[in-house]
């Protein structure tokens, strides 16, 4: 215990101030309660820098009942997510300050927006089973009543896809802690990881698999994924942004914790596997993305990518680490670590870009948006900002974790087997795949809603968002951009994380610069960053001197002789993505209706009608099998319940009999 | 002045622009225009006044400036006729397809800016052929990164001073494959066309005018003939200077000139030969040559070379 845990409870007592304050006094209840969590989440960010920089750290252990004990501990790995979920809590307050000001239920909103956070840092602070169960049970109860806040009825129905992805989840993660108890004897963390070199191999086997299965649905893994595109965009924005900014990295923990941290070295197949896990969940994740007209959901399916980007990394770090190549798997887990510091920030900033859109326009769907770039201009600017970073372009941060990441994929060729000779490279075709897909989603979505012309009259009545809002995406963009020309520093502040998990350093030299001595290559994107702003003035200037003062006239848009163009001639959402629809038929199953009616048929059309759907092929082939199933399940056991007391008394009575029977 | 060799692509781009044109005339049994037009046409373009559609943002103005800005930055870190360099940041490969992925993303947002359909025809199907063409890149980057040890073009092209090896032999097919797609030459895209259906990159640049086109137009062919010089330092380097003595540098740079030349003439059979392909059948030339370069890498982990 030392001075350091002040931070810790200082932050535990403004959230919990935060979430009492609304209730205390409901009235007047302004935008101010998010003052709490704003101060909350910096007291937390200390905290987090404290762990990261320091030793492991046990913080209180209240023993209630023997097997009833509450053992909070950080270490550097909790202290890395720590810090994440404070500086994503910290502009999501300042945001919701803005955000919820025309919400009705707003007292309610931030009891639970407080709740929620001090759960995900329970989850990450958690030092044995029981703990870490609660608090992750109290994250999904407490995310489950944020998805269906605004009380509608497709909310209800995401929030209930979501609450049984969940629990389907958290059956296999205490599937795998019961069987890490039953093996180790342990119910703590620390000493289940002491024993877990005794575990057999085969029940290691299944360990993992269960820990990657539960774990994987929090995250968000393809073919675990179906709750997310359904239950980020239900969600309030601000809440989103949590969502899927830190809340599907606590899987993405679970995963570290329990199979890295606990479990140690495995065979190399497990690495492989993850790989593998990647590269599908980050192809599948932005195909799906890319055909998706509703701008909060098109985010959702890009976190699907992402998280798979992050398991390339962290899968290819699990096969170095087994075929003993520790500097180079802590680069790889590097990698990892810092796309999931990346997400958290840009996937943040697009969520709460998403959520002022929505909040101004009134609509989800980009067919309705167009020409926002001048109504909302910082909107636009900041969000422009989140689409460079994701889509990995140089001098954002995405760009470093990406190369990180191509790299870490790269040494796998270095391992023994030629299984990961073959998978790695594949999986980095699939990554440059997955970056080129990104580019277009991206330029769609900033493309069709932020340029050209206002498509509808909810587009037309768009206003600027509130400056707390601004604020709050300001913050996490200047953050982009900060870890994007600074990797060097970056990756210093959770060193520590990697060397716990990974047992070796990385470290890099200079602080603009990344450069790896294994493979004589490195990138600087400080010094891209200079020369390129440099050459930008340059190129300004000599433009300007060499062809003379600029001569322009305002004209129309070409428009091949037409008196004038209207919005409606615009290229849609849908028309983008078409050629993308026609040459991945085969993974979208998609199914074209046209209708059209004719003044004289077949030249003159007086309407056509269009439509393009893609059948999404878990939820159709996999998860609407299994319900069905247990639909017609629970219609035959529903005969057993007939009402009548009497039947029920026989089987009162039969059970009994049974019972007497075999009870020896 | 090993660090000035982005130079040499800055100024010669446009000749060798002007040099393929030439050849595509010729084959056409045309005389053709001057193999010095591009200069003249760029100069032009710098002089004359813009005229600037009112739907657009300052996306539209600063896109023309980045994607210009974006090439050259690309073409600081290749080594074009020396691999010496005391920039801390040249070389790596995969920073350069990215670099080229930002001028693409401007280029295509500034194409949807305007808010005409071709435009963001343009726009949409740039990027269907990137998304085909990338992994495509990227397998026969690696293929020839994992045989050099590093990802740094410079390393690359000192470690394959050697004849090409049977995978090299098949990632440079491909990679061939890539460029034709990426620098919007036929079967992929007409750069001649002036019909606004059939256009991809020229669809993308229909409503610039002026010095901003000028960038543009600059930026294209630089990035022409910087593709060119990977697939030189990839595949050919022979010839490449180590350090910055005059002589060498004197035959490192007659035989880059004479390299490029090749594969400008390359670029003008293949175009005159060709006819122009179904944008929707791309796919199945561009997944062939994906398979190419998924070959090129199995050649290199079965038999090692």
């Amino acid at each position: 215990m030392t001075s350091m845990c002040i931070y810790y409870y200082f932050g535990l007592l403004l959230f919990i101030a935060g979430a009492i304050t609304p209730l205390v006094f409901p009235q007047k209840t302004k935008r101010f309660a998010y003052i709490f969590p704003t101060t909350g989440a910096c007291a937390f960010a200390v905290f987090g820098m404290y762990l990261l920089f320091d030793h492991p750290l046990d913080i209180s252990a209240a023993s209630i009942t023997p097997f009833l004990e509450f053992v909070f501990r950080g270490d550097a790995i909790s202290g890395f997510f720590i810090l994440l979920i404070s500086i994503l809590t910290f502009s999501v307050s300042i945001y919701s300050m803005g955000y919820t000001k025309d919400m009705v239920n707003k007292g309610v909103m931030s009891v639970l927006f407080n709740i929620f956070i001090l759960s995900m840092y329970a989850v990450i602070l958690s030092g044995n089973v029981i703990t870490f169960l609660i608090s992750w049970e109290t994250m999904s109860v407490v995310s489950y009543f944020l998805v269906t806040f605004d009380r509608k009825e497709e909310s209800a129905s995401a929030g209930l896809l979501y609450a049984i992805m969940t629990h389907a989840g958290t059956a296999f993660i205490i599937a795998a802690f019961l069987l890490l108890y039953k093996y180790t004897g342990h119910m703590d963390f620390a000493g289940i990881k002491e024993a877990a070199k005794d575990i057999p191999a085969g029940i290691k086997t299944i360990i993992f698999a269960f820990a990657v299965i539960g774990f994987g649905t929090k995250a968000g893994i393809i073919p675990l994924h179906t709750w997310l595109p359904q239950a980020h965009p239900a969600a309030p924005s601000n809440i989103s942004s949590l969502m899927s900014g830190v809340m599907i990295k606590t899987g993405i923990y679970g995963i570290l914790r329990t199979v890295v941290d606990m479990l140690g070295v495995g065979p190399e197949w497990w690495g492989i596997a993850i790989i593998l896990i990647g590269a599908v969940s980050s192809v599948l994740g932005i195909l799906y993305a890319l055909t998706e007209n509703d701008m909060k959901r098109l985010l959702a399916y890009s976190s699907v990518e992402n998280i798979g980007i992050i398991l390339l990394g962290i899968g290819a770090s699990m096969v170095l680490a087994s075929s003993g190549l520790h500097t180079l798997s802590a680069i790889a887990m590097t990698a990892g670590l810092y796309h999931t510091l990346n997400h958290t920030l840009f996937k943040g900033l697009l969520f709460l870009g998403a959520g002022s859109v929505v909040h101004a326009t009134h609509t989800k769907n980009m067919e309705e948006m167009g020409g926002l770039i001048k109504l909302m201009p910082y909107t636009a600017f900041f969000f422009l900002i989140g689409s460079v970073s994701i889509c990995a372009l140089p001098l954002f941060n995405g760009f470093v974790s990406e190369w990180l990441t191509f790299q870490a994929l790269l040494f796998d060729f270095k391992s023994a087997s030629a299984v990961a000779k073959l998978i790695a490279p594949l999986s980095g075709a699939a990554l440059a795949f997955t970056g080129a897909m990104a580019v277009a989603c991206f330029v769609k979505v900033f493309g069709i809603s932020f340029l050209g012309m206002p498509r509808s009259e909810h587009a037309r009545g768009a206003e600027v968002a509130s400056p707390s809002m601004i604020a709050g995406m300001g913050f996490l963009s200047l953050l982009c951009l900060l870890t994007g020309i600074f990797p060097g520093h970056t990756i210093k502040f959770f060193s520590s994380s990697v060397f716990s998990l990974t047992g070796a350093d990385f470290s890099s030299s200079g602080t603009g610069i990344l450069s790896i001595r294994e493979i004589s290559s490195g990138i600087s994107p400080l010094s891209l960053f200079i020369v390129m702003i440099s050459l930008f003035i340059a190129a300004v200037f000599l433009v300007r001197i060499f062809g003379g003062k600029k001569k322009i006239t305002y004209g129309n848009s070409w428009d091949c002789g037409i008196p004038s163009l209207t919005s409606r001639m615009q290229y849609t959402a849908t028309a983008f993505t078409n050629p993308i629809r026609v040459t991945f038929k085969k993974i979208y199953l998609s199914k074209r209706h046209t209708k059209a009616s004719y003044a004289l048929k077949p030249y003159f059309a007086k309407a056509i009608e269009y439509r393009d759907d893609i059948t999404p092929f878990f939820e159709r082939y996999i998860y609407q099998p299994v319900t069905d199933f247990i639909h017609s399940l629970a219609g035959k056991v529903k005969h057993l319940q007939s009402g009548d007391l009497h039947l029920y008394l026989g089987y009162i009575l039969a059970t009994l009999i049974l019972l007497l029977i075999f009870w020896s | 002045m090993e660090n000035m060799q982005f130079i040499i692509i800055v100024i010669f781009s446009p000749l060798i622009q002007g040099i393929i044109k030439k050849l595509k005339a010729n084959f056409q049994g045309r005389v053709g225009s001057s193999i010095f037009q591009p200069y003249y046409d760029l100069m032009r373009l710098f002089k004359k006044e813009m005229v600037v559609s009112h739907v657009t943002s300052w996306i539209f103005r600063v896109a023309p400036y980045i994607v210009f800005v974006s090439t050259i930055m690309a073409a600081i870190m290749v080594p074009v006729i020396t691999t010496k360099s005391t920039y801390s940041i040249t070389g790596d490969i995969i920073v350069l397809i990215y670099i080229f992925a930002m001028g693409k993303f401007f280029m295509a947002l500034a194409a949807l800016d305007s808010g005409t359909a071709f435009g963001g025809e343009g726009s949409s199907r740039e990027m269907m052929v990137s998304i085909l063409v990338e992994p495509m890149i990227m397998l026969c980057i690696f293929t020839t990164a994992i045989a050099a040890g590093s990802t740094n073009l410079a390393v690359i092209a000192e470690q394959h001073n050697t004849i090409l090896t049977p995978s090299h032999m098949l990632a440079f097919f491909a990679f061939m494959i890539a460029i034709v797609a990426d620098t919007g030459r036929i079967p992929v895209d007409n750069p001649d066309t002036h019909l606004e259906l059939t256009m991809i990159h020229e669809g993308m640049l229909l409503e610039y005018s002026g010095r901003y086109l000028a960038l543009m137009e600059w930026a294209h062919y630089m990035k022409q003939m910087l593709l060119f010089t990977i697939v030189v330092d990839m595949f050919f380097p022979l010839g490449i200077a180590y350090d910055g003595g005059m002589p060498e540098i004197a035959v490192a740079f007659g035989s880059y000139f004479l390299k490029i030349l090749f594969l400008a003439g390359i670029m003008s059979v293949v175009e005159s030969t060709r006819a122009k392909l179904r944008f929707f059948e791309l796919p199945s030339l561009l997944g062939g040559s994906f398979a190419l370069a998924v070959l090129s890498l199995l050649t290199l982990i079965m038999i090692g070379r």
